[in-house]
């Protein structure tokens, strides 16, 4: 059977991407991609089993690149700060796996290890027109960086360390175009919170989203990143957005990014992913940002957020009986009332850091807020940096003295509170302003109840102990 | 992985609508071992409370639903995480199918990976069944994988998508790897001829 060519005419830049990948179709309409890199993390233990136990190894180690992040200590870093025996061997599983196949490994005691999504496109391990695989949903990151990035299961895991290849049916287009200059106090959290917000969070499913518009364009990567990680929220399998100059600049000089003559090779390819003119897209969402607030979850699921300057829904003006149910269970689980005001709401918690807003220009929105003020009295602030490159260099800005004269504590890098697998919780019934992204049920540790935002409203949180519309401290 | 090719047995309702995997299987349990039973972290917490008594409420703790094989469910049950976790879940605890108006991508897959039927009725009449299956504990539904024909307790039989290599793999108890590695050929060659390849 020969391999089916991409439709002629104009085609997306996710047709692009998916052609030059195709090793080989199969009868029911599937392909077998070829994935170019293959990021690795703690929790990949069960899928290196798979693979021992069926006697193979690994076909391709150098595609492979690892770090721990979702069983690491905030509290302090290295093997000796995580304690508990079931969380180190998930950490000793990864170095072992890794070690054994010659897997490169960003370590423990390593100066590159952070979270994995924020991990590989600052080491310039994530580029564009690649195709980026990781056993988490929050792949889709990388997308950011104009490659075709997606979230695969344990099982799949263990197939693409065997063949370095992916069986996967191809998902339908879809773009949603941002245009507009945004507000002041409006960042990439507060874009993807309204586009989900917008759509739903299986708004998306069965699509990869192209993000295209003036506001994407003017977007810096990190942003770009943000808006891309929050995109499997909205049920996408993959959040895209085409290299620019923007990208180039971000990437130029990056350790594993090509150099000299293969720099100016990759270029010449590079320049050619974007979407065609005239391209198809089966489904298009377009939104001006200049309408955008600053956004807040007030449910518990990322669909469930509004403007700072809403009040909380009232679930009787729902008429469909499900989601009046399922908004009501929100409300209660929440701690909230119909039609409150979500600006005031006392908050005991507050987490800054994730694969979602764990980077540079992260913990500089932050710390701008944060700036000559104290968190208020009664509330715990926590800023988890991304990697220890994100870290290092907030410190060499100085921000780490922001935060620590403003009363935040400054931890080390990973996943944290975002997913509370380190054991990282808040305690029951706790009201935490996370920057991270998702507020699930349980998410944080049980009972307690997050309101997802962007760094900055987080910091705005901390210093008044209530959420808060962010634009009062810029003074706009 | 084990074969599937028929299934009669108590369905359970799980009526929340974008039920995540992180209710299925919370992430603590992440770091457990495969060999560990995960049926018992299935949903771990709304069946047990923090003391780990079991919630009466929930309807996997009510006797007709105890020995429930099949799980009807709204419409995105498994989005969030990626986590196989919470397939495994539902695996050990018994259940073979999930009946829902829709899925979660990565889950969807994730069923088909470890001899979980992911089947997707339209919700014309998944709701009603929701709500036939809460009022009549313990009703069964009977699935015939080989026709692609679902049993509901009414009588009325419906058929369902799936793929030819999905199915055959779920018939077969049989996965994905050796018949990619059978192509081990195509993958070397598309590797060594491919211009602008990283």
């Amino acid at each position: 059977m020969q391999p089916e060519h991409g439709p002629a005419g104009p085609l997306t830049l996710y047709d692009k991407i998916w052609n030059s990948h195709r090793v080989m179709s199969r009868d029911d309409g599937q392909d077998l991609l070829f994935i170019d890199r293959h990021f690795i993390h703690d929790v990949t233990a069960q899928s290196f089993d798979m693979l021992r136990q069926r006697g193979l190894t690994p076909r391709s180690p150098e595609r492979i690149f690892g770090t721990a992040d979702h069983y690491v200590s905030s509290a302090a870093n290295g093997m000796s700060a995580v304690t508990d025996p079931e969380r180190r061997s998930m950490i000793l599983a990864l170095q072992r796996d890794a070690a054994e196949s010659r897997i490169t490994l960003f370590d423990m005691d390593d100066s590159r290890r952070g979270i994995v999504h924020v991990v590989g496109p600052e080491q310039g391990l994530s580029l564009p027109g690649m195709t980026v695989v990781c056993a988490d949903s929050h792949t889709s990151t990388h997308g950011a960086m104009g490659a075709l990035a997606f979230g695969i299961g344990a099982t799949e895991v263990a197939h693409v360390l065997a063949t370095q290849c992916l069986w996967q049916r191809k998902s339908s287009n879809m773009r949603v175009t941002l245009d507009g200059t945004p507000g002041k106090g409006v960042t990439a959290k507060d874009l993807i919170l309204a586009v989900i917000a917008h759509i739903g969070v299986a708004g998306a499913a069965g699509h990869v989203i192209e993000y295209a518009g003036s506001a994407i364009a003017g977007l810096s990567m990190e942003g770009r990143l943000t808006l891309c990680n929050m995109t499997i929220e909205a049920g996408a399998r993959a959040g895209m957005i085409a290299p620019d100059e923007t990208t180039f600049a971000y990437l130029a000089g990056r350790p594993y990014a090509p150099e000299g003559e293969q720099w100016d090779r990759a270029m010449g390819h590079w320049r050619t992913l974007f979407t065609d003119p005239g391209a198809c897209f089966n489904r298009e969402v377009h939104i001006d940002v200049a309408g955008i607030a600053p956004m807040v979850t007030w449910g518990t699921t990322p669909e469930y957020a509004c403007a700072i300057d809403r009040r909380v829904p009232d679930p009787a003006m729902q008429p469909d009986p499900d989601l009046r149910a399922a908004m009501s269970s929100a409300l209660d689980y929440m701690g909230l009332v119909p039609n409150e005001a979500l600006e005031g709401v006392a908050i005991d918690r507050v987490f800054i850091g994730s694969c979602t807003n764990g980077r540079i220009e992260d913990m500089r929105s932050a710390a701008e807020v944060a700036r000559g003020r104290r968190i208020a009295s009664g509330v715990e602030a926590w800023v988890v940096p991304g990697s220890h490159e994100v870290r290092a260099q907030a410190e060499a800005e100085g921000l780490d003295r922001v935060f620590r004269e403003a009363g935040f504590q400054w931890r080390f890098p990973g996943c944290s509170m975002c997913l509370a697998t380190n054991g990282d919780i808040a305690a029951p019934g706790q009201r935490c302003a996370s920057t991270s992204n998702r507020n699930f049920v349980g998410r944080q540790g049980p009972g307690v109840r997050t309101h997802l935002m962007s760094p900055a409203m987080a910091a705005a949180a901390a210093v008044t102990g209530r959420l808060t519309d962010v634009r009062r401290l810029l003074g706009a | 992985m084990e074969s599937l090719t028929h299934l009669d047995a108590v369905a359970v309702p799980i009526v929340v609508i974008n039920c995540d995997t992180d209710q299925i299987l919370p992430a603590r349990f992440l770091q457990k071992p495969r060999s560990d039973d995960f049926g018992q972290f299935l949903f771990r917490a709304l069946r047990f409370g923090p003391d780990g008594a079991e919630r009466p409420g929930f309807v996997l703790n009510q006797a007709p639903f105890r020995a429930s094989r099949i799980v009807v469910a709204n419409h995105n049950f498994g989005c969030g995480s990626s986590r196989e976790h919470a397939v495994w879940a539902l695996y050990d605890y018994g259940i073979r199918a999930v009946i829902a108006p829709s899925f979660g991508d990565i889950f969807f897959i994730n069923c088909l990976k470890n001899g979980l039927l992911p089947i997707v009725l339209p919700e014309t009449v998944v709701l009603p069944l929701l709500e036939h299956l809460s009022v009549n504990a313990g009703s069964s539904i009977s699935i015939d994988l080989p026709a692609q024909t679902v049993s509901l307790p009414d009588g009325v039989s419906h058929g369902f998508e799936l793929e030819p290599f999905a199915k055959e793999c779920l018939l077969r108890g049989m996965d994905e790897i050796d018949y990619t590695l059978s192509h081990r050929d195509r993958i070397d060659a598309f590797e060594r001829d491919r211009v602008n390849g990283y």
